[in-house]
């Protein structure tokens, strides 16, 4: 279960990780813990709305049915939530479960199950390690990158490059700038209107030349519809496997916690052109409940990695799916 | 999936569509797939519900079932519906009588609003009137210079005053400024905010009233999933907004947020963004709109459009062919052109006549419209006898073709071969049988 820091990076180096390995102050993860549900809370009492207190002790067609509404309200879809209640209703029907806290419990579980898929954690091994941030426009890819630097730097003493590739977008630079001074990162930027994949080819040069831990490498939002802009992508994935073996370790793909049905059109998409290799769920902390992120796990088999539940820069946080599983549903 | 969805709608509605007798359950199996082709739109459960319920009683309502011609009056009252549920027809924001017309724009983090600022200012001089715009989003790092910068593109004048003000303050200035500078709109950018967070709300609320907009636009991206409908009321609750302008529609989101907006706060849908470039800002056509969530609006103006625009006896002519296998390219081309005339449609192969889904199948890679510019222009530079018998195509004619097109011999072969397979597959599939999709793309 990946609750703490520690567990979702994959250093595969003890000594850089001691002072990480310390366990968090119990007051800290029980304030972790609290912060999700309360952000999480407004979709909790939503979903629970919705299924009513009782729905679990009479499970008839019409419990079902709502329960199916339940997770349709949040946007965990129609494919997605048909899987999920008709395995819970043929292992109620096979009598496998006795009471009301039993199928909740199982539902939980079973949510738990979709969210979680193979590995969580990311690979940060090599040195350096590039992670490559792409995602549409406007789901929070510049922030998350601040963050995670910062936590990097801050939990794992690691140095940090973050490299300004999104030379597109008016003043995402200086907006990646102004995190990277918060973060402690140094900041590899190009022109405006440059070529992108020049950027993390220098970014790479610089932490190489500089001994730096890891590159995290911005990329410009783009409509995964717009395939000229697709193909830039993966030619800025290009660009960093050629200047280092491996490179990109880690590419993630941004979502916002509001987008619908679509954001399994997005991950698709974008998995094809640089081969996704987990999800950062970000805003959380609206009344959406971010479903689409079950989807997203459920149909292609990607891992959400990390979420977003605030605008601070300890709002950035470890998935656990069990936990998001627990939030959404209630207890 | 959408393709999918608007194939198994396509069943439905053909479904009901050619019986000459309805029951209550076929009208609720074509419910049924409605419903789900909307809520894999992101239209609100709620609306969906509402929606479906409404139609199925007028559907079953006197006289319907028993008419002439029961499935067409089916199609008819969902379009008819959907339309209403839109919003009828554009409409226009408010212009002040005198000085400065004020529009404030809000919306969450990460819809669009700065770019969207830049690009209404864009479209109003094209109006011939003169917008400037004020940076009041003191929040997110850059975005000051971010709105000073698409500002420049777009010709337009931006007032800022850093991010060390508070935004009231900044906001009044401007307007104090845009009087004086004989600005005709002033639009206000602000941060994005969470509908539930009680500060940033009211600092909106502050806004508002300190610099009385004449019109408030909420920002929505398209690609917004049920919560939509949340974010809507709150805003609407705290700063009662004017209408809604969409942004990301250049994706291939179905936009049912839009759908649900518009149904819970009565807000029309004034402006799309559908591209990235400045001038790629649109008034809102909400019948387009319609037509994309469904994915149907395609299929019901084809199905209105068949009897318009191929007249009767061509159609017959068509399935024909179509049956004995004597459907040429050239055939093919008058199709393809007749609809794409129907409008810019990436799915405009899947729903011709005839081919529904199988047709879509088989082609599998994303068909853009430059695609179909180089098939129309590989088949042009066939002859008439190349056409009706592909089967003359030979080595040096293929060169010959994708020299005379510009492409290449590969994909002269490809088309040829693509539109072999398809011969056939109609033939079966007009003759009633469904072949097996999976089959025929390995014979690919």
């Amino acid at each position: 279960m990946a609750a703490s820091w520690r567990d979702v990076f994959d250093l595969g180096d003890a000594e850089r990780s001691a002072s990480a390995d310390r366990e968090p102050p119990a007051d800290e993860r029980s304030g972790v813990f609290r912060r999700l549900r309360e952000s999480l809370s407004a979709s909790r009492q939503a979903l629970q709305s919705e299924l009513g207190a009782t729905l679990f002790e009479r499970l008839d067609a019409e419990a079902w049915e709502r329960l199916e509404e339940a997770l349709i309200l949040a946007d965990v879809g129609a494919r997605t939530t048909a899987d999920v209640v008709g395995r819970l209703e043929s292992e109620v029907e096979a009598g496998s479960l006795a009471g009301p806290e039993a199928v909740r419990e199982r539902l939980v579980e079973l949510l738990a199950e979709v969210a979680a898929t193979d590995d969580a954690r990311i690979d940060l091994r090599r040195r350096p390690a590039v992670i490559m941030v792409v995602g549409v426009n406007g789901t929070g890819k510049t922030t998350t990158i601040g963050k995670l630097a910062w936590h990097l730097a801050r939990e794992f003493e690691l140095s940090v490059i973050v490299a300004a590739a999104d030379t597109y977008r008016a003043a995402a630079i200086e907006q990646l700038e102004t995190w990277a001074d918060r973060a402690g990162a140094e900041i590899v930027r190009g022109e405006p209107g440059g070529d992108p994949g020049a950027v993390v080819f220098d970014a790479i040069a610089a932490a190489e030349s500089r001994d730096a831990d890891v590159v995290i490498a911005d990329t410009a939002g783009r409509l995964h519809t717009h395939t000229n802009l697709m193909r830039e992508l993966a030619k800025v994935r290009g660009v960093a496997a050629k200047r280092l073996e491996g490179a990109p370790h880690e590419s993630l793909i941004v979502i916002d916690a509001t987008t619908g049905q679509n954001g399994l059109r997005q991950a698709q998409v974008f998995a094809e052109a640089v081969d996704l290799t987990g999800v950062v769920l970000t805003k959380l902390d609206g009344t959406a409940k971010g479903g689409i992120a079950l989807a997203i796990a459920s149909e292609l088999g990607l891992p959400v990695k990390l979420i977003g539940v605030g605008e601070g820069l300890e709002d950035l946080r470890p998935f656990d799916p069990r936990q998001f599983a627990t939030a959404l549903i209630g207890e | 999936m959408f393709d999918q969805l608007s194939d198994r709608l396509q069943d439905a509605l053909s479904g009901v569509r050619s019986r000459g007798k309805l029951t209550e359950a076929d009208v609720d199996r074509a419910m049924r797939e409605i419903r789900l082709a909307l809520l894999e739109a992101d239209v609100n459960f709620k609306v969906v519900k509402q929606f479906t319920s409404q139609v199925r009683e007028r559907c079953l309502g006197a006289g319907v079932l028993d008419s002439l011609n029961p499935g067409q009056q089916v199609v008819k009252i969902v379009n008819e519906e959907l339309s209403a549920l839109m919003g009828g027809a554009s409409r226009e924001i408010a212009f002040a009588g005198s000085g400065p017309t004020v529009i404030l724009m809000a919306g969450l983090q990460g819809s669009g609003k700065t770019t969207a600022c830049a690009k209404l200012a864009k479209l109003l001089a094209r109006d011939g009137k003169t917008a400037a715009l004020v940076a009041c989003d003191t929040q997110r790092p850059a975005a000051v210079e971010q709105l000073v910068t698409v500002g420049r593109r777009a010709g337009a004048r931006v007032y800022e005053r850093g991010t060390e003000p508070p935004p009231t303050e900044i906001a009044a200035w401007a307007l104090e400024q845009a009087r004086a500078a004989g600005d005709d709109v002033l639009i206000v950018d602000t941060a994005g905010r969470l509908h539930i967070d009680e500060e940033l709300m009211a600092e909106l609320a502050a806004i508002r009233k300190l610099i009385k907009p004449h019109d408030i636009l909420l920002v929505l991206d398209a690609m917004t999933g049920q919560d939509a409908v949340n974010v809507a009321e709150a805003f609407t609750e705290r700063v009662d907004f004017d209408g809604v302008l969409l942004t990301k529609l250049d994706g291939d989101a179905r936009g049912g947020a839009a759908l649900s907006v518009k149904a819970v706060t009565g807000k029309p849908i004034l402006y799309a963004s559908v591209g990235e470039k400045l001038d790629e800002l649109e008034r809102f056509h909400p019948e387009r709109m319609a037509g994309r969530i469904l994915g149907m609006g395609d299929v019901l103006s084809l199905i209105e459009k068949a009897e318009e625009v191929s007249d009767q006896s061509q159609a017959e002519e068509l399935e024909r062919k179509i049956r004995r296998q004597e459907f040429t390219l050239e055939d093919f081309l008058q199709q393809m052109r007749q609809v794409r005339r129907m409008g810019p449609l990436t799915n405009v192969l899947g729903l011709m006549p005839g081919m529904g889904k199988a047709m879509r199948q088989l082609r599998q890679v994303n068909m853009d419209e430059r695609e179909l510019d180089r098939l129309e222009s590989i088949i042009l530079s066939m002859t008439p006898a190349e056409r009706s018998r592909p089967d003359l195509i030979d080595g040096s004619r293929r060169k010959r073709i994708a020299r005379g097109s510009g492409t290449t011999v590969q994909a002269v072969n490809q088309l040829v071969k693509q539109f072999g397979q398809m011969r056939k597959l109609m033939a079966q599939m007009a003759r009633g049988k469904m072949p097996d999709p999976q089959q025929l793309l390995r014979g690919m």
